[in-house]
Formats: C-alpha cells, structure tokens, sequence
C-alpha cells in the first residue's frame, strides 16, 4: 500500500473490510448448510408409508440385518423431520427478529401485547400447542392445511419466541457508544438498525440460533406422535406396529438424530470460535 | 433497504459556516441528582470554549444534551438560530419538538466522544462514508473522496481499509474526528477526546483540533483535562462546578488569574498531576 503514495491524489482502492458475514471461512459453511437444507425443503416429500417385506423370527430381540434393512425407510422418515424443521426454524429466525423489534418498540399498545405473546408461548409445551393448532385447524371450516404444515408452522412460532429472547441479547450487548454514536452521525433509525445495530448483534445470536435449531430438529418429531406427519418416530411406530420389532426401528432412530445432530454440533462450536476470534 | 434519497432539509453538505449556540434556563437532573441548573451560556458562531472542572461538575453533560444523547428537563437550546428541543408554533409560542425537527437542527452538530466509539466492524473510510452517503444523500464516489481527504488531514490515509481494531488509540480518534467532520457541521462538540489516549499519542489529535481550530469553519465546544492546550486554543475557558459557570472568561484570567476561590483550588488540584 506504500507504493500508491506517491500517486497523484487518492487513489487508493477501498477494499472490502473483513466482516465476520463476508469472510469466505465463516461463510462458506453456512451458506453450503443453508443452501442443502433448503434444497431439502424444495425436494417434494416421499411417500409417507413406511412397509417390511422382513419377518424376522419372534424369538431374535435384536439382528444387525434387521437393523439395516430398515436404513433407507429411516432415512425417509429423517428426511421429512429435517424438512419440516429446515421450514419450521427459516420462520423462527425471521418472526424472532420481528419479535425483538416490536417488544422494544417505544408504543406499549405494541410492546406489550407482543411481551405477553412470547411469555406465552415460552412458558407452554410444544407438545400442547401443537394439539391446540391440530385441534384449531379441524375447527375452522375454511382453513385445511396439511400435517406438515401445521408442524413446521408450530415450530417455528414456537421457537421464533426463544429466537426473539436471543436477538433481544444481542441487541442489548451492542455497546451504549454505538447508540449515541449513530445519533450523532443523525443517523435515520432504518440505517441505524441495518448499518450498525444488527450487523453487530447478529455474530452474538448465531450460536444460539443453531443450538435453537438442534432443539427443534429434536422438538419435530412430536409432529410425528400428534399430527402423523411421516417423520422418524412415526416410521418407528409404524415398524413396531407391522413386524411387532421395536428394538430396532427406535435405536436406529436414535443413531439418525445423532448423525444429524453432531455435525450441527460441530458447526455451532465453529461459529463461536470464529466469532471469539473476531472479537480479538 | 432505504436507497441514497436523503431527507429534505438535510442533504445540503456544503460548508454552512459556524454557528451559535445559546443556552437558556437550561435544567437537567438524573434522578435527585442536578447536574445542570438554570444555566445560561451564549457561544458565538466560530468561537472555541473549553469547559473544565471537577468530574461529576456536569461539563459533560452540556455537550451531551446539546448532542440529544441526554434530553433536558427544562429551558432551550438554540443552535444556529433554531431551537433544538422546540418548534415554535404559528401563535408564536413554543412545543415540544418533533424528531424530524430535531434531527434537522441536529445534522449541524458534530460530536467527538472520549472512547471514539468507532463502528468496529467497518472500515475507517467506511465510518466516514456512512452519514454522508445515507443521511445527506451524497454518492458514494463523492463521499468516498471527500472520506479519503479528510482521512488525509488526520494523517491516515493509508489506514483507509483498516478497521478500529487495527488502529491504535490515537489513530482511532483521528478517525472518529475525521467522520465527525465528513458532515461538515457548524458546532463540534469534543468530549474529553484525549482522556482514553496514551500520552505519547494525546500529541497527534491534539494537532489535529488545532487544525480544526484555525480553519475557524466550526464552532468548537471542548470538555478537557489538558490545560496547556486548553490555554491555547480556547477563546474562552469555562469553569464549571455543581451545575453551575463558576467562572467564565479568557484563559490568560481563568488560568492565570481565578477569580473564584472553586476555579483556585480546582487549578491547584490539576497542577499537581
């Protein structure tokens, strides 16, 4: 950078500042996870019946080739669960910003109602609410939505709650300097917010958005239990029903959520190390 | 995502010359706490008032409310003419202000903090180039050359890329008073900017506000600890206690002459550092 002093004027080529959200390290992972899971939720769904065509003898209580056998159907089921928590949590990362936003807004005709809103929904069990919005849904005559809906819809109200407490954090650890140096500068409130406010708060939520995000992949399957969406729990009811096997279907389920479960893991650690980093 | 369209009233950049500032009546308390009383205080377009005083004096607090980063509890404010809290209606009388007024009068204030307070995840030209480009509707080209020739007043050109956290102190506040300047605003308002320096770096920004000082485009408000420079740049030094102007008027008699008994034994308790 010596070498343009000498040219005329100011010449120097501004670069692109080394932003957590365009470091290509940070963001190459989270966009690959982004873009494969969202691919997942475009691919339409398989067919929700899970078969055997196995019959074990009654007296085994655990085959390997039993166990394998039943993979690709798991996957399946693995497979709508993932989908309906990739659509589910795309609305609570979303509807959570809008949360944190309006319960600090100044009008408590806004602040309050949306206050109660999200105590309300934290302080309850999914597993009831999801009864309620099934039970809601049957109720009203002009609505029909699909299982899957209802669960990813649910879902994501759900976590868009814990979501909304989370930004409220990180909107809180931007340091008071930053506030008044953005009135200073007279800065309108929409730069304010976009420019300086969330691009600040956003690497101090990203982990608790992804550990958000591995409770609700482990939330979903209670779509399966309530509503019969064809997720992992219901291919394991529905094995044990058929061939009267349980041991198999519900570890193999197991292994299935730790497979998914780990890595989501792993990358959340990442994210924070990186953000760590950042911070110097 | 709003685009460059700046507001009415607020996109004329060009130099607006330096403006006045006057104080009437003006209270401020926090909680039982008064920390401004009844204060008058006449600062005329271009003039350069260091206040001083003992911390908690309520010094600070005057730059801070004439920023609206603290909102007073009584009297007004008028900077260049116009009221800052207050709109005047159509009878004449005075109400309180709405924010699209008080953010036009504010877009001639500038303001220096002590921790600089840098947007740390942007750039040094960035910082500069914010408030232009999205409050006054400047292009980015132009914002960016005027952005670099500022960076080049305070001698940081060649940090134009690198954000606050690979700037030293000093560097950083050089920074922050080339974005403070990158609106050029009528009154600049300088908050202890040395207190969180090193001492071998106190020199640089130092040089910098006398720089400011002899373009004599802005009025300067400054709250200092460092005499010597207070002695001089100030065309008037303010001494402040409990709220209240102990003493006002040229440093060669606040310094060398105190009138008041608070400004002697104020002078004596700095001196001895």
């Amino acid at each position: 950078m010596a070498e343009t002093n000498q040219a005329p004027a100011f010449d120097l080529e501004v670069e692109q500042s080394h932003k957590w959200y365009r470091r290509p390290d940070v963001l190459v992972p989270v966009i690959l996870v982004v873009l494969g899971l969202s691919l997942l939720a475009t691919v339409p769904a398989p067919s929700g019946r899970f078969t055997s065509q196995f019959s074990p003898g009654r007296d085994v209580a655990f085959g390997w080739d039993y166990f394998f056998h039943l993979l690709p159907q798991m996957l399946r089921g693995l497979y709508t669960t993932a989908r309906a928590t990739v659509l589910g949590f795309l609305i609570a990362a979303t509807l959570g910003l809008v949360f944190a936003l309006l319960r600090r807004s100044q009008n408590r005709f806004v602040s309050l109602p949306v206050a109660f809103i999200i105590e309300f929904i934290r302080s309850t069990p999914i597993l009831v609410q999801m009864f309620f919005a099934q039970v809601l849904v049957r109720s009203v005559d002009w609505v029909s939505l699909n299982p899957i809906v209802i669960l990813f819809l649910v879902l994501g109200i759900h976590y868009a709650t814990y979501a909304s407490e989370a930004y409220r954090a990180g909107i809180n650890s931007v340091p008071k300097g930053q506030w008044e140096a953005a009135i200073a500068l007279n800065l309108d409130p929409i730069t304010k917010w976009t420019r300086i406010i969330v691009p600040q708060a956003i690497p101090n939520v990203l982990p608790t958005l992804g550990n958000y995000l591995v409770a609700a992949f482990k939330d979903a399957p209670i779509g399966d239990a309530v509503l019969s969406t064809a997720g992992v729990l219901f291919f394991a009811n529905t094995i044990r029903a058929e061939d009267f096997r349980p041991v198999e279907p519900y570890l193999l389920i197991g292994v299935g959520f730790l497979l998914v479960s780990l890595p989501a893991a792993w990358l959340v650690r990442r994210l924070e190390a990186h953000i760590a980093y950042e911070r110097g | 995502m709003r685009t460059n369209a700046a507001e009415p009233g607020l996109n004329d950049l060009s130099e607006k010359g330096a403006a006045s500032v006057r104080f009437r009546s003006v209270d401020k308390a926090f909680g039982p706490l008064t920390v401004l009383e009844d204060l008058h205080l006449d600062v005329e377009p271009g003039e350069r008032v260091v206040i001083i005083g003992p911390s908690g004096s309520g010094k600070t607090t005057i730059l801070r409310v004439t920023m609206t980063l603290e909102h007073i509890d009584a009297g007004t404010i008028e900077v260049g003419g116009q009221h800052l809290y207050h709109e005047p209606t159509a009878s004449g009388t005075l109400k309180a202000a709405s924010e699209k007024h008080i953010r036009k009068v504010r877009s001639n204030i500038g303001m220096v903090f002590q921790h600089f307070n840098l947007f740390p995840h942007m750039s040094a030209i960035e910082n500069v180039m914010l408030a232009p480009v999205k409050v006054h509707g400047v292009s980015r080209d132009e914002a960016q050359h005027r952005g670099m020739e500022l960076l080049d007043k305070v001698g940081l050109k060649e940090h134009a890329n690198h954000t606050p956290g690979q700037l030293s102190g000093g560097q950083k506040q050089r920074v922050a008073i080339a974005r403070a300047l990158a609106t050029s605003p009528s009154v600049m308002l300088f908050d202890e900017v040395t207190s969180a320096l090193d001492p071998e770096l106190v020199g640089d920004v130092l040089n910098v506000l006398r720089d400011i000082a002899e373009e004599g485009r802005t009025t300067m408000m400054l709250v200092t600890h460092e005499m010597g420079f207070a002695r001089e740049i100030a065309d008037r030094i303010l001494m402040f206690d409990k709220g209240r102007v102990v003493e006002s008027g040229p440093p060669s008699q606040v310094l060398d002459d105190p009138q008041e008994a608070r400004t002697r034994s104020f002078l004596g308790a700095v001196a001895e550092h």
